[in-house]
């Protein structure tokens, strides 16, 4: 018996729900048996990865405030992939988001205004926006491929903010720490539940979702997005411009980014630190794929990588297990669903050997 | 009457097929076909897109297998594997889109396509040049297959299986891409390699040529077979009804119109293709008046393309004078400003640019109609836009279950309905229609063609560009044709004939005024470098 994938006459709608729901079950069952060669009970590992972490209203709050800032990535990237527009600069334009929001709010370290926290999440919004726009302007002019100069521009955005926080931007009172002075209260964002560290960040990302939402399914400029994204030719022929389009979700996307960047310094940090993000942007990308790049289910999908970067901590505690277990998991989750999508556009048959066809001469 | 000659002359049959089934998910392609050929015989296989020819001709040349039935080739049943074997038993096919390396040379593409029975690549090449001049369609072996012109191509394509030993000829609507002479050489070709024993099995949708050619006719509607017939002495309109059901309305004449002041204008237009296998526009120079259509025939690669482009706008030009609405230069304005100034558009491509496979018709329906008040402040007015779609559906009779199919999963012929529709419903000053009914049944050509000249007499200024010379005689008022990229003077369709325009689409022409001007001015330039 051989195995074959035969192409489907018409993509399944039911299996490109399915594949997301199996891909996570695969990694489930990966994880365990990962857990089970490392020496321990793979049921109680899954526990204290997946559920320990948000057993208490603390627990939550560490949800929501690690869910934000990918939240914010994963939907900015959903409008980007619908116009397949390959944005892999998440986490430089949440690293460049951040810096300017920094620098903006050192300059207000001694404001007590309404109007600082405002100015500093704008500040990182303009700073993603742009850095987004930059690689847009380099496919429209050059023709070059975003996905090699968003990737290039990642590790130009690390780079400036290193150069930033062991300099200039370095907390002269700091015992030479390389971080910035923490931030003035009217720069930071308000806590939403007492004695946590949940702050309205959450709202923003739920809010960015709404409006994606609408944007792509109501308005003119969501359907030239997805025009373009399935079908350019079309797109060119009704008249829609395309370098424009182009400039425009990668501005989107790199604002959202950039606001989570923002959100990270003004939130749970309170300052600028060189590892404001511990790689939202990319886990964004499996989001957003995980999520179908729809708006629901990107906040599902963003919850459940909160969760792992929750249990990825907690096991390093609890099981005494290096941090590369978040990535790991990430990795399982990412793989699971690009073979399981395969199943949306093929299916499997079983092939028997077949008997060797014969002239049959009378 | 020749069928008697062939049939007594080889006694025997060469392929038989007995109730040949093949289901397709959805679709039941092939319905107990019975088919027969005898040696020496031109049998034609008729029927409309999508009745199920292909598939037939596929399982005969083994690249699928029915579900169902028997194939006899010379008195023994056989499976057929694959094309390999179909090969060796003598069976070659000519596909409608061809399959030649641009960059090879003829013999290279042959020896390709025979694998190890190639042999030696000198031989071969003489073989083909011997091969060629005994069926009239001289070839060079060592020629680039870029060089060559489609007619010449398809000469490849039928040398390549008659270099084999040939029993089988399978031609899937081998006249498609050629000019009127063209054909004319094709069939005198055919018959010869006929009389020396090879039977053919010629598809097609045209009767004419079946009536010209063929000994005898199988007609398939629906995968089912619906008639035989001698083509020569049963009628046209019998056959064709045998293709498309009786109750199908099959195409009237329309009366000619003049039309009245030029809407668009095109002069001059020179303009080089992005496309570096694309033909570059010399020098083109026509006009379309309110209220006529003008046709412009052509063989495919023409500069069709390349013209369609500057006229929608999806290529702009570098001066906005070449083309001109009601007067007003319009190279430089984008697709979207051209629609503003009363431009529809209905591109070759009907699924993947006329509209998107994976939206719904009503998404569909805002692709181009945007501009008829379907939006509100950037948002789409999502009530409207359905009305718009649903008018569109019940005014043109398009077959769907309802406006949110996808585009995809409409028939072409319902889906071009649909698009021709939607650009004649926002009213257009100027319809531009390239293939209008390519690839479509009869009773939606004979739809589309009514609806055209509706709107012709309402007013507007239509282009049709099409290959299908018999459509452009039907509905045009005035007529030109294409040939690397230079277009032929216009004449009107009465005064004209199929020879003519046949001629102009090998480039025998007059060249226009301006181009005799420029050939002067050229002299000219020359003479005082001197």
């Amino acid at each position: 018996m051989f195995l074959k994938l035969e192409p489907r006459g018409e993509a399944s709608r039911a299996m490109s729900y399915l594949s997301p729901l199996l891909a996570g079950l695969l990694t489930l069952l990966s994880g365990g048996i990962f857990f089970v060669f490392l020496g321990h009970d793979p049921i109680d590992a899954l526990r204290i990865f997946l559920v320990a972490p948000v057993e208490d209203l603390y627990g939550f709050a560490e949800l929501c405030v690690k869910a934000a800032p990918i939240m914010l990535c994963a939907i900015g990237l959903a409008v980007a992939f619908k116009a397949q527009v390959w944005n892999i600069g998440a986490e430089g334009q949440l690293l460049i988001g951040g810096l300017a929001a920094s620098a903006v709010a050192l300059q207000l370290l001694e404001v007590e205004s309404f109007w600082a926290l405002p100015l500093v999440l704008l500040s990182g919004m303009l700073g993603g926006g742009l850095w987004g726009l930059l690689a847009a302007w380099l496919r429209n002019r050059f023709n070059a491929n975003e996905i090699l100069t968003t990737i290039m521009f990642n590790y130009i955005a690390l780079y400036l903010l290193l150069y930033f926080v062991h300099g200039s931007f370095k907390d002269p009172d700091g015992y030479g720490f390389p971080a910035s002075a923490i931030f003035a209260d009217s720069s930071l964002l308000p806590i939403l539940i007492e004695d946590t560290r949940m702050h309205i960040g959450i709202l923003f990302a739920l809010l960015a979702v709404v409006i994606i939402w609408v944007m792509l399914s109501r308005s003119f400029i969501g359907f030239q997005i997805k025009v373009l994204g399935l079908d350019s030719n079309a797109a060119k022929l009704a008249g829609f411009k395309h370098k424009r389009l182009v400039a425009v979700v990668m501005i989107i996307s790199g604002a959202l980014a950039g606001l989570a960047g923002a959100g990270e310094g003004a939130g749970p940090l309170e300052q600028l630190v060189p590892s404001i993000s511990p790689g939202y942007g990319y886990a964004a990308i499996i989001v957003a794929f995980l999520g179908r790049l729809h708006p629901v289910g990107i906040f599902f999908a963003s919850l459940l990588m909160a969760l792992i970067y929750l249990g990825g901590e907690l096991a390093q505690i609890e099981l005494n297990l290096p941090l590369a277990v978040t990535s790991l998991f990430q990795g399982m989750l990412l793989f699971y669903l690009l073979a399981c999508d395969v199943f949306i556009n093929f299916k499997v048959k079983f092939n028997r050997p077949q008997i060797s066809a014969t002239l049959e001469n009378s | 009457m020749n069928r008697q000659v062939s049939a007594t002359l080889s006694g025997q049959l060469r392929l038989q097929l007995k109730g040949i089934t093949k289901q397709y998910p959805g679709c039941l392609a092939n319905d107990q076909v019975d088919l027969e050929i005898a040696a020496g015989e031109i049998h034609a296989l008729l029927g409309e897109n999508g009745a199920g020819k292909s598939t037939l001709m596929k399982m005969i040349y083994g690249v699928t297998k029915p579900d169902a039935g028997e194939i006899i080739w010379q008195g023994s049943r056989v499976e057929i594997k694959d094309p390999s074997m179909a090969r060796k038993m003598g069976i070659g096919m000519v596909f409608q889109h061809f399959s030649l390396f641009e960059t090879l040379t003829v013999t290279e593409n042959i020896a390709l396509a025979l694998g190890d029975e190639a042999g030696d690549l000198q031989l071969l090449a003489k073989k083909i040049s011997t091969v060629s001049k005994q069926y009239g369609m001289e070839l060079n072996p060592d020629r680039h297959i870029h060089s060559l012109s489609v007619g010449e191509r398809q000469r490849v394509e039928i040398v390549r299986c008659l270099v084999q030993d040939i029993k089988l000829l399978i031609l899937d609507e081998p006249t498609s891409v050629l000019t009127p002479q063209e054909v004319e050489t094709l069939f005198v070709t055919l018959r010869q390699l006929a009389t020396d024993g090879c039977s053919i099995l010629f598809i097609s949708h045209k009767l004419k040529e079946v009536q010209a050619l063929c000994h005898n006719a199988t007609i398939l509607r629906g995968g089912k077979v619906t008639g035989d017939c001698v083509p020569a002495e049963a009628g046209a309109t019998k056959m064709a009804q045998l293709m498309v059901g009786v109750d199908t309305p099959i195409s009237s004449n329309y009366p000619k119109a003049t039309g009245t002041e030029v809407f668009l204008a095109v002069q001059d237009l020179t303009n080089s293709s992005e496309d570096p296998f694309g033909t570059s526009l010399k020098k083109v120079n026509f006009s379309v008046r309110r209220g006529e259509i003008l046709g412009i025939a052509g063989v495919a690669g023409n500069g069709q393309e390349e013209l369609l482009a500057a006229l929608s706008g999806e290529h702009l030009l570098d001066s906005s004078d070449p083309v001109k609405f009601a007067g007003l230069g319009v190279g430089l304005l984008d697709p979207r400003k051209r629609r503003e100034l009363g431009l529809g558009f209905v591109p070759e491509e009907r699924l993947g640019r006329g509209a998107v496979p994976e939206m719904s018709l009503v998404e569909n329906t805002l692709l181009t109609g945007f501009l008829q008040g379907l939006l509100n402040f950037g948002f789409i007015n999502q009530p409207k836009t359905e009305q718009f779609s649903q008018r569109i559906i019940d005014d043109y009779k398009v077959k769907t279950p309802n406006n949110r199919t996808a585009a995809q999963s409409l028939s072409g012929g319902n889906l071009q309905k649909f698009i021709i529709g939607r650009e004649i419903l926002q009213n257009p000053q100027l319809l531009v229609a390239a293939h209008p009914t390519w690839g479509v049944d009869i009773g939606a050509a004979t739809a589309i063609h009514k609806a055209l000249i509706e709107l012709r007499d309402k007013g507007a200024a239509i282009l049709v560009v099409s290959e299908d010379i018999d459509e452009l005689f039907l509905i045009s008022d005035r007529l030109c044709a294409i040939c690397d990229g230079e277009i032929s003077p216009a004449k009107a369709t009465l005064e004209t004939s199929i020879e003519e325009v046949g001629r102009w689409m090998t480039g025998v022409f007059e060249p226009t005024e301006s181009a005799v001007s420029e050939q002067l001015d050229a002299a000219l330039n020359t003479r005082s470098i001197n």
